[in-house]
């Protein structure tokens, strides 16, 4: 029989020392396992974008990951029509830097508030993510599951909005207030350079007026912050987000340099600077800050939420159990102790 | 109703795509590496071993610290399993290591049932994580993971070869823990002996078919130095904590009268490498295998004993939840059929009592109209008796009465007969 343990702070013999091992155990050599392990079995992300026709979804997408990702320059044969109804396209593909392997997913949903009647244009969409949860989930609960649950589930979800300058439409809201339950929201402001900055500023605020006053959270979320550090760092993003980008997947020569940027006859748009457009700090945000936590957020809350309500669907009477708990286990518990 | 498509390209495992420009995801592992650290690791060792082995000074020989605790003693009744967690830091790693200690072990006489504490408390820990895992609201992430991760095995320096209680034992733990064997006190043997002695435990261990633990060697940065340390299993370590100046450096070691045996220096003993396998290299691979291999084995075995089995994809899709409403109701129902028989039992039980006591009741009646009639038998007897005594008593009175009349009579004469004397003589 174990006894309980308890913690206690015992004090470390000595300091690590340059080149004397005395005193030194090794612990934190298990942050280089955990790096060589990361390394060798690569990451996975799950991007979706969702807006209407003409946004420039494909060609930001291929601008934040500097190639050609997106569905257009996988399916050129498939395109300029606009499809009849919610179709939702998924392209993978495996990209490598500096030994960092990484499987991007990319799916795309052409039909998104191109009909005449959008009721319920977020259905399909919403039903597509549920989808992945419960495969999840259903390889989670299987007796004999795989080493690694190959994760399908949508990490992130780009929501473009189109630059009109005044407030958001309903279909925006719509859209928003139903999916911000079950998946990280990223609103952006596509083709922002229709904007001038005075008019890109009142837009955003209206935009981030109209998110409090329906009670919509988006990425990062206020209530998922975990410690006053996350806080000052998610505060800032929040001043600044929906992100006004523009995207460019061709370069011109600026001052001497090759940059991405959109040229026309009275200058040229640098996608990469942050004077001109907001595209560097929604790259920073998704791919070299808060990729982690937008994995981690996905898996363990939004999936958690998905799970709860999955498993308490079949239990037509609440157990009332003296610890709070209504789940199974107390039921469990008995069962394989009388078997 | 908008219909949904999904196409999905070239399957799994899609085509390569060059980048063009720096995209940035390569900080992903300092991402996850930063998480990580914020969130602090958890390490688990389980060290079985015989009482006096000196488990509780490697353990602080290995992580530098003075653990609390005093020596057992050798009288410990059954095996018990002492766990004592402690929060180390180490630059910015915070590490939570428990150390579980097998107390007692090999004391006993009768040492049969020495393992069975062990593999049950493993299992527990097991069995706390699958239920954590199984609930309906549940916290992961937040969960401090109790299972144990690596199980030093002390072998004593017999120089000879395993005692069966060490094969027996590691056989019931092979399949449900990473076991790293280390012979310890091995100071106590010289060198040739040494290299037989191992020669000769490796061969044993390999005909009983226990599996050790084997350090990983499909990551190429530390597939050569683990396959060379796969092949100095068991490690011969000696634990100190008391230093002793050699040259002008302190260094911890054990000093005899014919010499000092260091135990950083590594022709006296493999301590070090005990120590480079166990934490510098090895660690998360430990806790890795203790996750996907012997975690989901036991998982496994609990599900399939419970009944679940796995559905196939087009049956219907929420196996868990259902089998588990049918379990219940089936055990609801075995409840009250239960019942209904012992109901059955019980009113059966009366009705015999109820029978066994009227009959006795019966027989009491019996028995008192019996006693009656036997006293009243008596009594006529007694009264009979009684009178014809009393009737002789009668007799007697009246023969009495006549016998003293007559005497009265007889006086009476008698004294007129003196009178008439009397007269006469006066006369």
């Amino acid at each position: 029989m174990a006894d309980t343990a308890k913690t206690t702070h015992p004090q470390p013999a000595g300091r690590p020392e340059k080149g004397a091992e005395f005193g030194y155990v090794g612990i934190d050599a298990i942050l280089e396992q955990m790096r060589r392990k990361a390394m060798k079995q690569g990451f996975e992300l799950n991007i979706m974008v969702v807006g209407q026709s003409g946004l420039g979804k494909s060609t930001l997408i291929n601008t934040l990951f500097k190639s050609k990702v997106s569905r257009r320059s996988v399916m050129p044969s498939d395109e300029e029509r606009i499809p009849k109804t919610i179709e939702i396209k998924s392209v993978s593909h495996d990209i490598e830097e500096k030994g960092v392997r990484m499987k991007l997913t990319v799916i795309d949903t052409p039909g998104f508030g191109d009909q005449i009647n959008n009721e319920n244009c977020w259905q399909p969409i919403m039903k597509f993510i549920n989808e992945q949860y419960e495969q999840y989930l259903q390889e989670e609960i299987n007796i004999s599951r795989k080493k690694r649950i190959p994760d399908s589930r949508v990490h992130c979800c780009i929501y473009f909005i189109p630059p009109t300058g005044h407030c958001l439409r309903p279909i925006d809201i719509e859209f928003m207030r139903h999916l911000s339950k079950v998946v990280n929201i990223v609103p952006v402001i596509a083709k922002a350079d229709t904007l001038t900055l005075e008019e890109r500023d009142f837009f955003k605020q209206k935009i981030r007026e109209d998110l409090r006053v329906n009670e919509i959270e988006v990425y990062p979320q206020k209530e998922f912050d975990e410690d006053s550090e996350d806080r000052m760092i998610n505060d800032k993003i929040r001043e600044m987000i929906p992100f006004a980008v523009v995207g460019s997947d061709q370069e011109y020569q600026v001052n001497g340099k090759r940059l991405l940027g959109r040229k026309t006859r009275w200058g040229t748009v640098e996608v990469e600077n942050t004077a001109h457009c907001e595209f560097a700090y929604l790259r920073d945000l998704l791919i070299r800050t808060h990729m982690q936590n937008l994995k981690d957020i996905t898996s363990s809350i939004h999936y958690e939420v998905y799970r709860v309500r999955r498993l308490n669907e079949n239990n037509t009477h609440p157990s009332d159990q003296p610890n709070g708990h209504s789940n199974g286990v107390p039921t469990h518990e008995v069962l394989s102790h009388e078997m | 109703m908008a219909a949904t498509e999904i196409a999905r390209q070239a399957g799994e495992g899609a085509r390569a795509v060059p980048l063009s420009g720096h995209v940035g995801f390569d900080s992903m592992p300092d991402q996850l590496v930063n998480k990580s650290v914020n969130h602090g690791f958890c390490f688990n060792i389980l060290c079985v071993g015989e009482t006096g082995l000196g488990k509780s000074t490697l353990m602080d020989t290995l992580f530098n610290t003075k653990f609390e605790g005093d020596p057992t003693q050798h009288n410990q009744p059954g095996v018990q399993l002492k766990s004592n967690t402690y929060e180390l830091q180490e630059s910015n790693v915070r590490l939570k290591l428990t150390i579980v200690n097998s107390v007692g072990f090999g004391d006993q006489i009768n040492k049969e049932d020495s393992y069975k504490p062990i593999v049950e408390f493993i299992d527990t820990q097991f069995e706390a994580y699958l239920q954590e895992e199984l609930k309906i609201k549940r916290t992961l992430h937040s969960y401090h993971d109790t299972r144990v991760h690596a199980c030093l095995y002390f072998i004593s320096p017999t120089g000879h070869s395993l005692k069966s209680l060490d094969l027996v034992t590691m056989k019931k733990l092979d399949s449900k823990v990473n076991i790293i064997p280390i012979i310890a006190k091995s100071d106590a043997i010289s060198k040739s002996e040494l290299a037989k002695f191992k020669i000769k435990i490796t061969s044993e261990l390999v005909s009983n078919g226990v599996q050790i633990y084997q350090f990983p060697t499909d990551d190429e940065t530390v597939a050569e130095i683990n396959s060379t340390m796969n092949g100095h299993l068991p490690f011969a370590v000696v634990g100190s904590t008391e230093e002793v100046k050699i040259g002008n450096k302190m260094v911890k070691a054990r000093q005899y009268p014919w010499g000092t045996v260091q135990v950083e220096n590594e022709n006296h003993c493999d301590f070090v490498k005990l120590r480079e396998m166990l934490i510098r290299v090895n660690m998360e691979d430990l806790r890795e295998q203790t996750h996907t291999r012997h975690y989901e084995l036991y998982r496994r075995c609990k599900l399939e004993e419970m009944g679940f089995k796995d559905t196939d994809p087009d049956s219907k899709p929420f196996s868990l939840q259902e089998t588990y409403e049918a379990k219940r109701n089936e055990f609801m129902g075995e409840l009250q059929k239960k019942e209904e028989e012992m109901r059955q039992m019980f009113v059966q039980r009366v009705k015999e009592k109820e029978a066994e006591l009227k009959e006795a009741e019966k027989e009491l009646h019996e028995k008192f109209d019996r006693l009656k009639k036997l006293h009243q038998d008596e009594k006529k007897k007694l009264e009979d008796k009684k009178k014809s005594l009393d009737d002789e008593l009668n007799i007697f009175k009246q023969k009495k009465t006549a016998a003293e009349l007559l005497q009265s009579q007889a006086q009476q004469a008698g004294g007129s007969t003196t009178l008439k004397r009397d007269k006469e003589r006066k006369n």
